[in-house]
């Protein structure tokens, strides 16, 4: 089962709260509230970011590490906290394996390695390795700043270790929390939208989960995991995938190194698109599905960053024409031969509670009454679980013993050099989201477009000024910007959104260096340089 | 250029090998959180009756016990009393004053009276204060109140001449009141951003705003309460307008405000023109579209349109407060905009 471990409510009891890659002030705000709640009862912040962010401003710590040396500093951590001889050795004996490998592989990782590496001074290293260790109860948040490079998984892995090496997780207040980008990211998950998966994070390749759901649909399921996104578009490249079914995503714009995405997506056979606006992936479709907005407009439910299933209602009817993403599923199904007759949230829920363990007590009637549930909850008295893996602290165990996954630093794939000098990293802002598609449709006063934010710093190195217009360019392609002057970042780190794609077309920019276990693409580490306009060149 | 491909296998659509099939865990035990330190009973008397509440109440809670309904305008379940407005107070035996209820704990053996005439007159002239000098026509809570308790604010005399904005004139100086007229805090609507509306001539000083804004909840602290006495007022730093300020528009500052004095733009707008109608509108619970924290919105909708999103004060995600895109970011999904490209 894949989710955060911890609920909100931990947040504000725990001692010690470490916000990896995350810049929670801006993009969770109303989860910076449970942080700052929990920083008034005395827990101490850390803010681990390249940046740094309005969240960091909060911290009793900042850790200004390189873009994408996150290894190197949970590694580092790691071997101070056993030199200091600050694991937590009852829990390590008791519910991990592969200990001693997992030191073997931290052990190259001085504090000197990891400030070389990562460029946080090896105190800093040192007193974040002990305050973590010596916490009673910590918790561990991350975001894309861990996630959007080309080793994803082996980031997370390496933030696993250092719970389990301390025995930060399964325990009231201490765990480890992904804090999803997108309202219904892990109820996606929740529900198999993962290539390996099926409802219920049930592994597609066991065959007696496997069969349950082939019984229970009365359909054969292919036996083998199918394709992530990035694996899509290489299929496409291979022409291997020639149609494709969209159900409300943005790729043309919010695919990296979107150049190429654009040249796959027009080369496809067949482009179907269902979503609530006209994007700029819709205006590309031979077949546009309107559809209606799940949130307002549909009935259904939704799963949050604490694992927390709640409810979605209609507030609205949908304008003409346009239908209920079920509706259109349904309709699609009978046009094929299949007729399931009229759809029904209710009933749809219940058949997956028949089938998934985890949701099987979530009844409708109790959603309503206890104002959503958390997963896993496994029969109609069970309130569903405050964390995750309590089972770790059993004795005897219960259940396999959680193992250390040993994982090696690895830099950025788009290396810097004198072609490239400047680390291009990107991410969102307070009053906007992912590619404008719907924040675009408000006036916020805090807005102020596109820009390529840089130090200072390298404002006066390269002889450029505040709201100058300068070429970016990268390996890929090369995007025109205004210059803003951002003191949170450092010499030689430049930043930028994806939010205003009309103006600038950031992922022109962008690496699509893809994490083979994940598929996500490495978003967070572009290289590029930057090229002064000459003064008569229109901006 | 340089490119690293993800795992494909010539066995196309299907990765092979794959690592050996999860198989689920057991379930361990159904986590709770540690045990809430018990608390002690105490007994006290309200309006004759005895009453027992936990230890750490306060009388506003025991009152809630009893089904005595307090009046209160600073008062909001989500954030720390500041005892300012004076409306909740009760008559406590033994104390030379009358106690604010929403902040005094209980203690064993308190005689507390809620509906004594000494509380009744308190309550009745606090009302009357504020609604001869600040305009109330949107605070529903307080009208009922003054009704409730007789007041008539009228009695203070029609309005004097405004003074126009307070930050515009010398501070402290005021001129000798005329006994004739009603002094008011009537000063023109700010309007200075496309999300909120300001109109200090609707507030009462509740503080409220500056809570959610402040330590309660937001953090921002881009308001404080300026200037002494009558002067008093909701202010930004150096009164400049919003968009100058540290303001990120998450509005729980209106969220909280009980008079409309802080009011949506788009609320504002309806009401200028005479199209908000709230007892047509539905309200709705459903989840925020953005970001993956959870935050319940109550979407307020009129003949099939969004005109304001909400928050419900207790639920344990929100707490009733949101963040910029959940409070306007619902726009896109207005039937006119929906056609319209990205």
């Amino acid at each position: 089962m894949g989710g955060g471990t911890s609920s909100y409510q931990e947040i504000e009891d725990a001692d010690l709260i470490l916000l990896w890659g995350s810049n929670a002030r801006e993009t969770h705000p109303i989860f910076f509230h449970h942080v700052l709640k929990g920083v008034k009862r005395g827990a101490r912040l850390f803010v681990i970011d390249p940046r740094r962010t309005s969240s960091a401003q909060w911290a009793d710590g900042w850790l200004g590490l390189e873009v994408g040396s996150d290894i190197a500093l949970s590694n580092a951590m790691a071997r101070e906290i056993l030199d200091a001889g600050l694991e937590n050795r009852f829990f390590i004996d008791h519910a991990t394996s592969g200990f001693n490998e997992y030191c073997r592989s931290v052990d190259p990782y001085t504090l000197e390695r990891g400030e070389r590496e990562t460029g946080v001074p090896a105190e800093s290293i040192r007193r974040l390795a002990h305050e973590y260790a010596r916490a009673q109860r910590a918790e561990l948040c991350w975001t894309l700043g861990i996630t959007e490079h080309h080793n994803a998984v082996d980031n997370v892995l390496a933030l696993i270790n250092l719970a389990l090496l301390t025995g930060h997780v399964g325990k009231y207040g201490s765990g480890l929390n992904p804090l999803r980008g997108q309202n219904n990211v892990q109820g996606g998950g929740d529900m198999g939208a993962i290539p390996d998966r099926l409802p219920g994070f049930q592994h597609v390749e066991n065959d007696s989960l496997r069969n349950r759901f082939e019984e229970a649909w009365g359909a054969r399921i292919p036996p083998r995991r199918g394709l992530h996104l990035s694996g899509m578009f290489d299929a496409m490249e291979k022409g291997k995938l020639t149609a494709l079914y969209i159900l409300g995503e943005n790729p043309a714009v919010s695919e990296a190194d979107q150049g190429r995405a654009r040249r796959l997506l027009e080369g496809l056979e067949c482009l179907v698109v269902q979503d609530l606006l006209m994007t700029d992936t819709a205006a590309m479709a031979d077949v546009v599905l309107p559809a209606a907005a799940g949130w307002c407009e549909s009935e259904g439910t939704v799963t949050s960053s604490e694992r927390k299933v709640q409810r979605v209602r209609r507030a609205l009817s949908p304008p003409p024409g346009v239908r209920d993403d079920l509706e259109i599923i349904y309709e699609l199904s009978r046009r094929l031969g299949k007729d399931w007759g009229t759809p029904d949230p209710k009933r749809i829920w219940d058949e997956l509670r028949s089938l998934s363990p985890m949701h099987r007590g979530m009844t409708y009637e109790r959603l309503e009454a206890l104002d959503g549930i958390r997963w896993p909850c496994y029969d109609e008295v069970h309130p569903g679980e405050l964390y995750l893996h309590s089972r770790l602290w059993q004795k005897p165990l219960l259940g396999p013993q959680a193992p250390f996954s040993p994982v090696e630093f690895e830099p950025p794939v788009d290396k810097l050099d004198n072609q490239f000098p400047l680390r291009l990293t990107t991410g969102r802002r307070l009053d906007s989201y992912n590619t404008g598609a719907q924040t675009s449709s408000y006036s916020s006063p805090l807005r102020r477009g596109e820009s390529l934010d840089l130090s200072p710093e390298d404002g006066e190195r390269y002889g450029v000024r505040e709201g100058e217009r300068v070429k970016v360019v990268s390996r890929r392609g090369s995007v025109i910007a205004p210059v803003r002057f951002d003191t949170g970042l450092r010499p030689g780190l430049v930043f930028m959104t994806l939010h205003f794609p009309d103006e600038v077309q950031t992922n022109q920019l962008t690496i699509d260096a893809v994490d083979p276990k994940s598929g996500t693409a490495e978003f967070k580490a572009s290289a590029v340089r930057i090229v002064k306009l000459a003064a008569s060149q229109p901006g | 250029m340089e490119k690293k491909k993800p795992v494909t296998q010539e066995s196309f659509p299907f990765i092979a090998s794959a690592p050996s099939p999860t198989v689920p865990v057991p379930p361990g035990p159904i986590p709770a959180p540690p045990p809430a330190a018990s608390r002690n009973e105490v007994a006290l008397t309200i309006d004759g009756k005895t009453a027992r509440v936990p230890e750490g109440s306060t009388l506003l809670e025991a009152c809630k016990t009893q089904g005595i309904d307090t009046p209160t305008l600073c008062y909001l379940e989500n954030l720390n009393p500041v005892n300012v407005c004076r409306v909740c107070v009760v008559e406590l035996e033994g104390a030379r004053t009358l106690v604010p209820a929403c902040s005094r704990r209980v203690e064993n053996g308190m005689v507390v009276r809620t509906d004594s005439e000494r509380v009744r007159l308190s309550r009745r002239m606090v009302l009357e204060f504020l609604a001869s000098s600040v305009d109330v026509s949107t605070a529903p809570e307080l009208q009922s109140y003054l009704e409730r308790y007789g007041g008539q604010p009228e009695r203070y005399g029609p309005a004097a001449q405004a003074a126009g904005e307070p930050e515009a004139g010398p501070a402290g100086v005021h001129a000798a009141p005329d006994g004739l007229t009603a002094a008011t805090v009537a000063q023109p609507v700010k309007i200075d951003n496309d999300l909120y509306v300001r109109d200090y001539g609707k507030c009462i000083l509740c503080y409220k705003c500056v809570q959610a804004c402040g330590e309660e909840a937001q953090n921002t602290f881009a308001i404080a309460v300026a200037g002494r006495g009558f002067d008093s007022r909701i202010s930004t730093e150096f009164s400049v307008p919003l968009p100058d300020s540290a303001c990120v528009y998450c509005g729980n500052c209106i969220g909280v405000c009980p008079t409309g004095a802080l009011m949506f733009k788009s609320e504002y707008d309806m009401r200028e023109a005479g199209n908000w109608k709230e007892s047509e509108q539905q309200r709705t619970d459903t989840i925020c579209p953005y970001c993956g924290v959870g935050c319940t919105l109550t979407l307020h909708v009129q003949d099939n349109q969004i005109v304001k999103a909400t928050s419900p004060l207790d639920q344990e995600v929100t707490r009733g407060h949101l963040c910029i895109k959940g409070r306007f970011g619902w726009q896109f999904v207005r039937g006119k905009d929906k056609k319209k490209s990205s």
